[in-house]
């Protein structure tokens, strides 16, 4: 298994390693990364199935853009990790700063802490598992694809959200413009309990969770809902 | 009773003009601000206050059709491992799939290939139309980042990251309901016939140190391979082009506000920015402060539609132009042909500007199929191919009558400004006079 200490390598000969694991010819299929000491960019554009275990804290956008591959960063996030990630997953095994998955587009972002604000901001079809609490404005415009916070959400959740699906299981402080609390029904249960095993979740129960959507008060402007805006 | 023997005449407001009468009527009839395309329709300063002077005792012009003036610009020169080479300095702005029909986008994709230069996608990503026919394509890197992916990053030529535009900075976009086809709402994950509201900040970076990092991140995706554009609507462009600079743009784009929009609110269009004109010199000034006037290559666009704006934007340290409005025309936007049918949609040829309402006569800015069925994209793109070139060939004309034997060799000292605001904005003498203002006395 190659390791790359960015101690002594620079962050390009990481993804240049990373993005060559697409091309025919190369065998790697796991990679480690050492030292990454809060850098920036780090496995951004990989568009293969291996798996990345970064042992340490990363700046922001880690991740970013990612297809197949599985990502593990055993330390923190800084902003926009798994940025517009179409495939893959993504495990932050402690805490993620702001922008946590934005717009992502397909896989699976799991956050084993806490994320902060604006988590999903316009997500487009990825699926977001956070264990811990998220901030404010998370899911702000979120398009497609679902948002699961085990624990608390900050004010404004769900502001002009699209068609997202939004589950928390404990208190939401407010909620955005058009969003509004939804039934629970059979198939969003079953959509819930296939996120949280695929997050490696057994303690949880989906009926623990309370649903959130759009109202779709606003997909059409009409001048006496202009407060809302 | 002298009311009667000397009647007053009626007398209109100059405050109250029936336009804006007829705005309020409008806005209190219908509840909704009035939302159209295109730029600023008011008079502001623009190129046709300028003139160049030519050659004369102490220039020598080159012989027309004989001597070189080359119009060859190279884009992304400082960091990019694949710069862009284009053969004239007018490029094709982004306007997306979406605001604009399939054939359309083919269509520009065809005409700026043919004229040897590049176009760009637009808030709505990229469609195979314009891919598979635009020899040099840039992806705009927007807001919304609807349909972005890394494929179509990976096969673009260059990564415009959009802050702005000159018709509304500080806007996001707007594509009403009507113009949502299952094809628009499929690529931009969104639901059919909403109001597509696109954001005005990006999701997941605020300010030029974040850029920075975020342009780090682009290349290391793209393998630093690709020329990373800025676009900037004109607002403060001094300071805006220093800090796109400091946050590694290989490009920056300038848009004042003539620059079309598919989409805003008139208040915005009419209100909010600069005029083409008063951008240029601040940017350029902010690049030959930083050492970087020609190493950051600088694009102009708002309202370029001769050579004649080509040549004075470049004398005024421009490395190229963009073109939008005036493409759309070239492939027969508001054509007088359709003028029986711009009148039924209470417009006439040259006015139509209701692009967001999608019934577009000429089929550009439509996503019906029947009425974008009237657009033929190889005829059209003949028709911006041959427009680009007349543009090119009149810019080499006043080039060589200044004695200049590169496009680029064309400066400040080429022109004079037929008014005050002019030669102010521009940074060039009034014209019989050596007086600038604000910089030299009368």
């Amino acid at each position: 298994m190659p390791v790359i200490d960015l101690a002594t390598t620079p962050l390009r000969a990481l993804n240049q390693a990373l993005h060559d694991a697409a091309a025919p010819g190369h065998n790697d299929t796991a990679f480690e990364v050492l030292n990454p000491r809060g850098a920036h960019a780090v496995a951004v554009g990989i568009a293969a199935p291996v798996s990345v275990d970064v042992k340490g804290s990363v700046g922001y956008y880690c991740g970013g853009m990612n297809e197949q591959a599985r990502i593990t960063v055993h330390g923190s996030a800084g902003p926009g990790v798994a940025e517009n990630m179409m495939s893959g997953t993504v495990v932050i095994k402690g805490d993620a700063s702001q922008y946590a998955g934005a717009t992502g587009r397909g896989g699976l972002l799991v956050i084993e802490g806490n994320a902060a604000s604006r988590c999903g901001i316009s997500m487009k079809g990825i699926n977001i598992v956070v264990h811990g609490n998220i901030g404010h404005m998370s899911a702000f415009m979120a398009q497609s694809g679902t948002l699961v916070v085990l624990g608390d959400a900050g004010e404004a959740l769900g502001d002009s959200l699209y068609e997202a699906r939004l589950f928390v299981r404990g208190a939401v402080k407010s909620l955005g413009a058009d969003c509004i609390a939804k039934e629970m029904r059979p198939e969003h249960l079953a959509v819930l309990a296939g996120l949280l095993a695929e997050a490696g979740i057994t303690d949880v129960k989906p009926q623990e969770f309370t649903r959130y959507g759009s109202a779709r008060r606003l997909y059409n402007f009409d001048i006496d809902n202009a407060d809302a805006y | 009773m002298s009311h009667k023997t000397h009647p007053t005449p009626p007398r209109k407001s100059a405050t109250f003009d029936d336009y804006t009468l007829s705005e309020i009527r409008r806005a209190a009839a219908t509840g909704i601000y009035d939302i159209r395309g295109g730029g600023t329709k008011r008079k502001v300063p623009h190129f046709d206050d300028l003139l160049f002077l030519g050659a004369s005792m102490s220039r020598y012009p080159l012989e027309g059709y004989r001597e070189k003036c080359s119009t060859e610009v190279v884009l992304g020169t400082r960091f990019a491992s694949k710069p862009i080479t284009l053969k004239i300095p007018i490029t094709i702005a982004g306007m997306s799939f979406g605001a604009l029909s399939g054939p359309a986008k083919e269509a520009l994709g065809r005409g700026a290939t043919l004229a040897g230069t590049s176009t760009t996608t637009g808030d709505g990503g990229m469609t195979e139309e314009e891919r598979g026919h635009s020899q040099v394509l840039v992806y705009q890197y927007l807001p919304s980042r609807y349909g972005m992916n890394p494929r179509d990053m990976r096969r673009a030529d260059a990564i415009e990251i959009v802050i702005g535009q000159g018709a509304k900075p500080g806007g996001g976009g707007m594509l009403l309901g009507q113009k949502i086809s299952d094809r628009v709402a499929q690529m931009r994950t969104l639901p059919k016939g909403i109001d597509q509201r696109s954001a005005s900040r990006h999701p997941d970076w605020t300010g030029p140190d974040d850029l920075e990092i975020k342009i780090l991140e682009l290349r290391e995706i793209t393998g630093w391979e690709k020329p990373i554009y800025i676009k900037l609507g004109g607002s403060r462009p001094y300071y805006d082009t220093a800090l796109a600079v400091k946050a590694g743009a290989d490009v920056v784009v300038l848009d004042g506000m003539q620059g079309g929009t598919a989409a805003t609110q008139e208040v915005f269009i009419e209100h909010v920015g600069l005029p083409t004109l008063a951008c240029i010199r601040p940017a350029v000034q902010a690049l030959q402060d930083l050492g970087m006037h020609r190493k950051v290559q600088l694009i102009v666009s708002g309202g370029i539609r001769s050579g004649a704006d080509v040549a004075k934007a470049l004398a005024l340290g421009a490395d190229a132009v963009s073109i939008g409005t005036a493409a759309l025309v070239a492939l027969g936007d508001n054509d007088p042909k359709w003028e029986a049918e711009y009148q039924a949609l209470g417009s006439t040829a040259g006015c139509y500007d209701d692009w967001h309402e999608g019934r577009d006569p000429a089929g550009i800015t439509t996503q019906d199929p029947e009425l974008a069925s009237r657009l033929d994209p190889v005829l059209a793109g003949r028709r911006l191919a041959n427009y680009l070139k007349v543009m090119a060939l009149e810019t080499q004309t006043i080039a060589r009558a200044c004695g200049k034997s590169h496009v680029h060799n064309l400066e400040p000292e080429d022109l004079v400004a037929l008014t005050i605001e002019a030669s102010a904005m521009a940074g060039v003498p009034l014209a019989g006079t050596g007086w600038i203002p604000g910089k030299t006395g009368p």
